[in-house]
């Protein structure tokens, strides 16, 4: 009986997924060809590599939202707002810091990625298991990961001042993120990384419905939290590093991702939730993309808007919440 | 003498008091009394102007409360609400001087201090007079804003269920507080009480109240009896004299 | 038996505060570009000029500023009811930086009074909906408010990022969004005693404000006109604010450092307090501002990025550390 109802249930997912799969197909499509002028071939490959960048964000970003706020096991929780791109943005910085003080200056962009992503994650592992175990007030834990953030900008700044007083550094560049500039060097390798972290997660599904629980049940229902926990922020660091790597900090697209996913699937299954996450995640960015494009006329400010957007849901569902 | 005249209180669709009429007279201690959500604080904020009055008229001295400045109210009379949830970092002696407030403007005289003084050693707060208040206990802030009541030296003082955190000692020593300003200065009590012994033993009038209205008003001794206070609070229980004192037995 | 005990220790604090700040005030007249050595001016005319003209403004502009600041941050503390909140952290400094935004758009030849209004016009309408909001939320859950207020700021800068984005403003808004000393020269920074003003008036009503920091409950109970006082504190913060920002530009956390480090020692009866919280933050700007002239010399960091981070790691301190001083 119980089967029955969950195996509709199932399918009546996955029917939704496949819906979702279409518009974002559909949304590409229409990214690709709306408006196209001049060179066809150089603007198609433009296209294509915006689009494909827009893709592994989004995909990085939804993946890695979905496993940090379960293994927190809460809904507001994200990895930006706690402060994670930040500290990616600014291991970037220290790195170039570092290293212009030796005199190398011009180093693979890859080397450099992985340098980043070696400091990021052991900054971030010494920085949140302590705080995911000692169960922190989650008001005190979001406040504490905002300013994190903060401080974090606030040193990636003050780098930047003292590597090069004369750049006044736009604020655009460092506070948001810009699908406009992408590296394609960068591209393939942020692909793999993606790839290989979303495929791991993927993997942990069943685990991910269990933590979901909270930390006491599964721990309960015998997984060993710690190694698990550990495990799954390293991959959510990979994810956050990709992403940001490519465009730079989006601090509320996780989870206005998410929280609309939620609305649209109504179910905590990872199995369905993560690819509705991703799929949606594609849809807002590749959506918006082409909607500010063409309809707006607001090409390069896609990353500000969805700041806008993903802020006011924020701030909704904190409210919300904490009138309740 | 307070003098309330047609009051009713509507908050988000539901109806907390309806058409309450009361003459509290000057002197003497007055227990409100009455099962949750009687609208006994609902009252107590209207009298003491904390919630704008929507109908009907409330005047204390003659002086109608929604109409008259706040400052000169505070002048004649001080309320303590249940629970005021202060956290400023401030000491003992600085919050009991905040009492003296309407009285002055600007710097404290010799007579306020004397008068603070007075209240720390009448509320047992006199060792604790320089700590801050977010490092005391629930019942020695409690205390703290008693005393701070207190220090306001009005002729009204409203109190809303102010034995909420206090030992035993120190319940029954504001009890007996209340009692003798009443006696020995002629000032005018209003509390709300939570246990009717403490109204049956110390207070002169109990006005009770049962859903947003006056079920019954009188002397002590008319209201502390059995039929009445099952009238107020929906089971019958015993009332006996002890040692010349009423005494409800509502335990068994 | 009370404040009188403190009497002789508490001028012994004094002094050194006084000391403190002295030493500062002299070291930033004398940190700089242009060598300057203690006493050259009395026989170099050219050095008087340059401390009459640029190093004297700029050291009065930060004791002013800081001062201002840190009273503001003490205000908005009062009115939220909470001691995690700020003027930069809560929306107001952004929506100031907002109303700048739309001044230089509506009329681009406006004197810096005409910004300053304009500013203090919509920083007043950002800090009232925050307050009022925060109003609403529960006061068992004290980080609440700050968390709120801080992606409630973000939420509006990236209003304002958007909008001089499109107007091609971006340069403006980063010079109103990052403080900065270093373009303050005699006749540009006087809107800053206003600011001045300003703090001398919290301090006269500091008995109230304090009062205000009771609840609405126990405040109207001792006959203080509330609703009169919320707005008259609105007033004095989002002026405080909009100032410096058109002036100076936005300077992070003082508001938040210095009241509530001064509350730890002293307490929050803000007639004895103020001062100290006054002097705090002008001693914590002229501090970071001496070290962003020094940490990349001859070159500037702007005093904004120093207090970005000090600010930010003193925040931190205050949030995690706060359980161990009760």
């Amino acid at each position: 009986m119980t089967e029955v109802v969950m195996q509709r249930g199932l399918v009546r997912h996955e029917g939704r997924l496949a819906m979702m799969a279409a518009v974002a197909v559909l949304v590409g499509v229409a990214f690709m060809t709306i408006g196209l002028r001049g060179d066809l071939a150089f603007v198609l490959e433009l296209r294509a590599v915006r689009l494909a960048a827009m893709v592994l964000v989004g995909v990085a970003v939804a993946v890695s939202t979905v496993v940090f706020q379960t293994v927190c096991a809460n809904r507001i929780i994200t990895p930006s707002i706690m402060g994670l791109d930040a500290l990616y943005v600014f291991c970037q910085t220290a790195l170039v810091f570092a290293l212009s003080g030796f005199g190398f200056a011009g180093i693979d962009p890859r080397l450099h990625f992985l340098g980043n992503f070696t400091a990021m994650t052991s900054l971030a592992l010494a920085l949140f298991l302590p705080m995911l175990r000692r169960r922190f007030d989650l008001t005190l834990m979001l406040l504490t990961g905002v300013v994190l953030g903060v401080l974090f900008r606030s040193l990636t700044t003050l780098l930047a001042r003292l590597l090069d007083p004369n750049d006044f550094a736009v604020l655009q560049g460092t506070v948001f993120a810009s699908f406009n500039a992408v590296e394609p060097d960068l591209l393939l390798f942020a692909g793999v990384i993606t790839v290989a972290g979303v495929a791991i997660a993927w993997r942990a599904r069943h685990v991910l419905d269990v933590l979901a629980l909270g930390t006491d049940t599964a721990i309960g229902l015998g997984v060993a939290w710690r190694g698990t926990a550990a495990g799954l922020l390293v991959v959510v660091a990979a994810l956050v590093s990709a992403s940001t790597a490519l465009v730079g900090p989006m601090a509320f697209l996780g989870l206005l991702v998410v929280s609309l996913t939620e609305r649209i699937v109504g179910t905590n299954r990872h199995a369905i939730l993560l690819p509705a996450a991703a799929l949606t995640a594609i849809i807002v960015l590749v959506g918006g993309q082409t909607v500010l494009q063409h309809a707006l006329g607001g090409e390069g400010s896609l990353g500000i808007v969805v700041e806008f957007v993903g802020g006011i849901v924020f701030l909704a569902i904190l409210f919300a919440g904490g009138r309740r | 003498m307070i003098e309330i005249a047609g009051v009713s209180l509507a908050l988000g669709g539901s109806r907390i008091l309806d058409n309450v009429s009361l003459t509290v007279p000057k002197g003497g201690v007055t227990a409100l009394v009455g099962p949750n959500g009687a609208g006994k604080s609902s009252l107590l904020s209207l009298i003491a102007r904390l919630r704008p009055l929507q109908s009907g008229r409330i005047t204390v001295d003659g002086l109608p409360v929604d109409t008259t400045p706040s400052r000169q109210l505070a002048r004649i009379m001080a309320i303590l609400r249940q629970d005021p949830g202060v956290a400023s970092r401030l000491r003992v002696a600085e919050l009991v001087g905040f009492g003296r407030f309407p009285h002055i403007r600007g710097r404290l005289t010799a007579k306020d201090r004397e008068i603070i003084a007075a209240s720390l050693e009448q509320f047992d707060l006199s060792d604790l007079a320089l700590r801050f208040i977010d490092t005391l206990s629930g019942g020695q802030r409690q205390r703290a804003l008693v005393a701070m009541t207190f220090c306001q030296g009005t002729d009204y003082i409203l109190l809303d269920e102010p034995l909420n955190n206090l030992d035993m000692f120190h319940a029954r020593n504001l009890m007996r507080t209340l009692r003798r300003i009443a006696d020995e200065h002629g000032k005018t009590v209003l509390i709300v009480l939570h246990d009717i012994n403490h109204a049956a033993s110390y207070a002169d009038r109990i006005v009770a109240m049962k859903d947003g209205t006056v079920i019954a008003s009188g002397e002590t001794g008319d209201i502390i009896r059995p039929d009445i206070l099952e009238s107020i609070f929906g089971f019958s229980m015993r009332v006996e004299n002890i040692a010349g004192r009423l005494t409800v037995l509502h335990h068994a | 038996m009370t404040a009188g005990s403190l009497g002789s220790q508490g001028f012994a604090y004094q002094a050194i505060g006084a000391a403190t700040l002295l030493a500062l005030f002299v070291a930033s007249l004398f940190v700089g570009v242009s060598e300057l050595a203690i006493g050259s001016f009395a026989s170099d005319p050219e050095a008087l000029r340059l401390i009459m003209i640029s190093r004297l403004p700029r050291t009065v502009a930060t004791l002013l500023a800081g001062s201002a600041l840190a009273i503001a941050g003490l205000v908005m503390q009062t009115l939220a009811r909470n001691r995690f909140v700020e003027p930069s952290t809560a929306g107001t400094a952004q929506s100031a930086a907002l109303g700048i935004l739309v001044v230089t758009l509506v009329w681009p030849d406006a004197s810096l009074g005409c910004k300053a209004a304009g500013a203090a016009v919509t920083a007043l309408a950002g800090t009232s909906v925050f307050l009022m909001l925060a109003h609403r939320l529960p006061p068992t859950q004290p980080f609440l408010v700050p968390l709120f207020g801080l992606v409630y700021g973000g939420v509006i800068g990236a209003a304002a990022i958007f909008a001089a984005w499109h107007l091609d403003l971006l340069q403006y808004l980063e010079v109103w969004m990052t403080g900065e000393f270093s373009g303050i020269l005699r006749g540009r920074y006087e809107l800053l005693w206003v600011a001045g003003a300003l703090v001398v008036l919290a301090w006269w009503t500091a008995d109230r404000l304090t009062m205000l920091s009771l609840g609405r409950d126990v405040s109207i109970g001792l006959g203080l006109n509330y609703a009169g006082m919320l707005r008259l504190g609105l007033v004095i913060v989002s002026a405080i604010t909009a100032l410096t920002v058109v002036v100076v530009g936005t300077i992070p956390f003082v508001g938040l450092v210095a009241p509530n480090i001064v509350s730890r020692f002293a307490g929050e009866n803000l007639r004895h307090t103020s001062p100290w919280v006054a002097g705090g933050g002008a001693a914590l700007v002229l501090a970071c501002d001496i070290i962003g002239r020094l940490i990349r010399f001859p070159y500037e960091v702007p005093v904004g990025t120093i207090l970005g981070v000090v600010g930010a790691v003193l925040f931190l301190f205050l949030l995690l550390g706060r359980n161990s001083n009760d």
